[in-house]
């Protein structure tokens, strides 16, 4: 594919290993964390971290719209696809996450809820034309990347009179969870180095957001693509800054990205969802004007007026390390029900759900590389 | 979740929709986000919405970037 394949090439990517290895500083060590899961996918998958020096340590952030997502709001959407009056329209990622009771909303379909998995918000539209007796809520969740989607099927949704539809609103912001992490981390004995910035968040709000980052933490930004290529040129970029003891916001994902975005998307979001006071992400506990609500415009579209949701905080599974696992704290090896109880087959924990999670990509990837590591240290010994 | 794919434009639906090409999949997009999109562009695709217009000229010079970075053998 176009745009794919191109920033694939393995020998390109020997070489500019080999670059990263040339440059970095002997003496001293470099921890950067790739905010967004969809960055820890193609570290995981592609080996980067087998390809850089060992004084590079990659750290994988919350970036994970499914991971950082409560159990209480799970319950919540299993509560209201239980209501015979509604179908659920979900992205597939949700179905399988962990909610109280071993409960999820994969289970509650084979239950009898009506549940249905779509690829975009105008499938969910689509529904709640064809099917007008259907009370049809969209669960919406996701970082800026996905929020305009949901505010053009809401606008959509008035132009054409659907009273049979609503969302569930968990739209989340990136720059808000980033400032958590690093408010969160200025009593760690190691702090961060550096940050690779995520990609599709920033073609839609633009490089300028995370700017707080390299003035307020004096800790540089490099706004990176999702190819392997892209990553390990992101590190290359982090590497200079800090041996030139520069701190700025770069964008190596100049094809995509610029430093405002698109206004066009921005202005959609503005005019339908407004900064709720507070909102609760796994992990991070509640967090102030982290996400998002339906403005009164458009309340009548909001799942949560309509259906009178009130959430309750439910407890994590507490053997579950998730929380410090996205917070950066902890190693998904540092679970003990990692690999045992908890598989993506069988997940106990979000992170192990998506794919983009930390402890999913490790188990898909790492951890073979963990063996043949062990195998060939103990040959060597 | 944020995973959006490179795609390109084949044929202008009306009504903000676009007909793309993803790796030989063929869909119908909304191009509402992104404007005066032509046939022939390549766009940033996610959850069945184009979001950035890819810019040919700068992912180019990405890709000298890089062949330079991995050409250079020691540091200058």
């Amino acid at each position: 594919m176009k745009y794919v394949d191109e920033y694939r090439d393995p020998e390109l990517a020997k070489g500019v290993a080999a670059r990263i290895a040339a440059e970095v500083d002997s003496g001293s060590s470099y921890r950067f964390m790739e905010f967004c899961g969809g960055h820890t996918h193609a570290i995981s998958r592609y080996g980067v971290e087998d390809m850089l020096p060992k004084n590079v340590a990659m750290i994988h952030g919350p970036g994970c719209p499914v991971c950082v997502l409560p159990v209480g709001r799970i319950d919540d959407a299993i509560r209201l696809a239980s209501d015979p009056r509604v179908t659920l329209c979900t992205y597939a990622d949700l179905m399988r996450v962990p909610a109280s009771r071993g409960a999820s909303l994969l289970k509650a379909r084979a239950a009898g809820a009506d549940i249905r998995m779509v690829y975009s918000t105008l499938d969910a539209l689509r529904i709640a034309e064809a099917e007008p007796a259907r009370e049809v809520v969209f669960l919406a969740i996701g970082f800026e990347t996905t929020t305009p989607p949901t505010a053009l099927a809401i606008k959509q949704a008035k132009a054409k009179a659907l009273r049979n539809f609503s969302v569930f609103c968990n739209h989340v912001l990136t720059p808000i969870a980033m400032r958590a992490i690093l408010a969160g981390e200025e009593d760690e004995a190691t702090p961060l180095d550096g940050l690779v910035g995520p990609a599709h968040v920033s073609t839609v709000i633009g490089a300028r957001p995370y700017e707080f980052v390299a003035n307020e933490y004096g800790k540089p930004v490099v706004i990176s693509g999702f190819e392997p290529l892209d990553v390990m040129q992101s590190i290359l970029m982090l590497v200079r800054q800090i041996n030139e003891g520069r701190c700025a916001v770069e964008n190596q994902y100049v094809r995509a990205v610029t430093r405002d975005g698109n206004a066009r998307a921005q202005r959609e979001m503005d005019e339908v969802f407004e900064l709720q006071e507070s909102f609760e992400w796994r992990g991070l506990g509640m967090v102030p004007h982290s996400a998002l609500r339906l403005v009164e415009a458009f309340a009548e579209f909001d799942a949560e007026k309509r259906f009178g949701i009130h959430t309750v905080a439910a407890a994590d599974n507490p053997a579950c390390e998730c929380g410090a696992i996205l917070r950066g704290a902890k190693k998904p090896t540092d679970c003990r029900l990692f690999g045992s109880l908890c598989t993506p087959e069988t997940p106990m924990g979000s992170c192990m759900v998506s794919s983009e999670g930390s402890c999913a990509a490790h188990y898909a990837y790492g951890r073979f590389r963990d063996r043949s590591r062990a195998r060939m240290e103990r040959a060597a010994s | 979740m944020c995973l959006a794919i490179p795609a390109q434009v084949m044929e202008l639906l009306g009504d903000g929709m676009a007909r793309i090409d993803m790796g030989g999949v063929s869909k119908a997009i909304s191009v509402a986000l992104v404007d005066d999109v032509a046939v022939g562009d390549f766009v940033v695709v996610h959850v069945g919405y184009a979001l950035s217009r890819i810019d040919a000229d700068e992912a180019e010079r990405t890709l000298a970037l890089l062949r330079e970075a991995a050409a250079m053998e020691t540091p200058s």
